[in-house]
């Protein structure tokens, strides 16, 4: 059998990857960065019914692209630090709420994971400042 | 000669990557993407007048100012535009098949294993360990220097050789694999699309022969 044709890689190639990724994401996904506090509507099957559990907490990273895209959720549960890494297009989660923006500097907050109580507080975001 | 009647189906495509997509479970399946529009026959191959049962496939364009005479001749025999590549696929039913027919993805159901054939990447002048998965030379414990060596080849004053076909480095890839036993994820026939679960010999780009699994161990059988 011989080789493929030795021309470019053409742009049909990648189109055609991008259709097939393009049915496996999601449009209703809302902005959110790091720092961000969200509650995501996690859909949990328990033998045949299914029901939505919240897990709320700050968006500590994003990471990767296109339908890669994946996000942190840290919570302090009963003084236990919990943590869960979505997919960002994942079937699973119904939907996605943007409560608080935080006002971080970093892309990654790991520096949360040592912090306890108040040290651990994200400011929140304001939008136009007032020197804009 | 084998008594056991063997229809095979298979296809030409294209390998164009690798992408990932959500299952029923909504689980992650890591997918291998493949074109294979526009097979065509071009040839059947009978007993009666060839020796043994065939179709050949053609597949990819090729300009017309590309293909040679002989090649014309052969691909007008057909009734069918030139193809830039022809590939047989020995199958017992080949009398079902007619010259200039057209096969398209949906020879494959979803669910179905498939057998992958290609050319591999190459990896140039190899090492034992890369090569044939030698586990080389402790890191330490007084090593020196023949961390990624081969150790031994053979005896000394008897054999007084070395063994032909002895493991040694040298080229690596770029040789004909068969991966078996793949599952075939989804079938796009529009576009002219395989999703094949896993990974797939070859380069992006690379021509792939898709064929019914000849050891498949669950589903439709090739």
């Amino acid at each position: 059998m011989t080789c493929g044709t030795d021309e470019e890689v053409n742009p049909e190639m990648t189109n055609a990857i991008d259709a097939v990724d393009a049915a496996a994401l999601r449009s209703d996904v809302p902005a959110f960065r790091p720092g961000d506090t969200l509650k995501v509507h996690v859909r949990v099957i328990e033998g045949t019914r299914s029901r939505v559990q919240v897990f709320q907490g700050v968006c500590i990273r994003l990471q990767n692209s296109g339908v890669r895209r994946s996000f942190t959720v840290r919570k302090v549960s009963f003084g236990v630090g919990v943590e869960r890494t979505f997919p960002l297009h994942t079937p699973i989660i119904e939907r996605i709420e943007v409560v608080t923006r935080g006002d971080v500097r970093r892309a990654k907050l790991y520096y949360l994971r040592s912090l306890r109580g108040k040290a651990a507080k994200i400011k929140e975001r304001r939008d136009a400042p007032k020197g804009a | 000669m084998s008594t056991q009647i063997r229809n095979v189906r298979g296809l030409l495509g294209t390998k164009l990557g690798m992408t990932q997509v959500w299952d029923a479970n909504n689980r992650v399946v890591p997918v291998t993407v493949i074109a294979a529009g526009t097979n065509v026959v071009t040839q059947v191959r009978k007993v009666e007048t060839d020796g043994y049962s065939a179709i050949q496939l053609g597949y990819g364009e090729i300009p017309g100012r590309k293909v040679t005479k002989p090649q014309a001749g052969h691909f007008a025999k057909a009734g069918v535009t030139p193809r830039r590549q022809l590939v047989e696929i020995r199958t017992d039913d080949a009398d079902s098949y007619e010259p200039g027919q057209e096969l398209s993805p949906d020879l494959f159901t979803p669910g179905e294993q498939v057998d992958i054939t290609a050319t591999s990447k190459g990896k140039g002048f190899a090492g034992v360990m890369k090569r044939h998965g030698f586990h080389g030379v402790s890191a330490s414990h007084g090593a020196h220097r023949n961390h990624r060596k081969p150790g031994s080849i053979g005896g000394c004053a008897t054999p007084g050789r070395v063994f032909k076909g002895m493991k040694m480095a040298g080229r690596m890839g770029g040789e004909t694999v068969t991966t078996q036993n793949l599952t075939v994820h989804a079938v796009d026939a529009e576009q002219g699309l395989l999703l094949i679960v896993g990974a797939v010999p070859g380069p992006k780009g690379g021509l792939v022969m898709v064929r019914g699994a000849v050891k498949a161990t669950k589903g439709v059988t090739a």
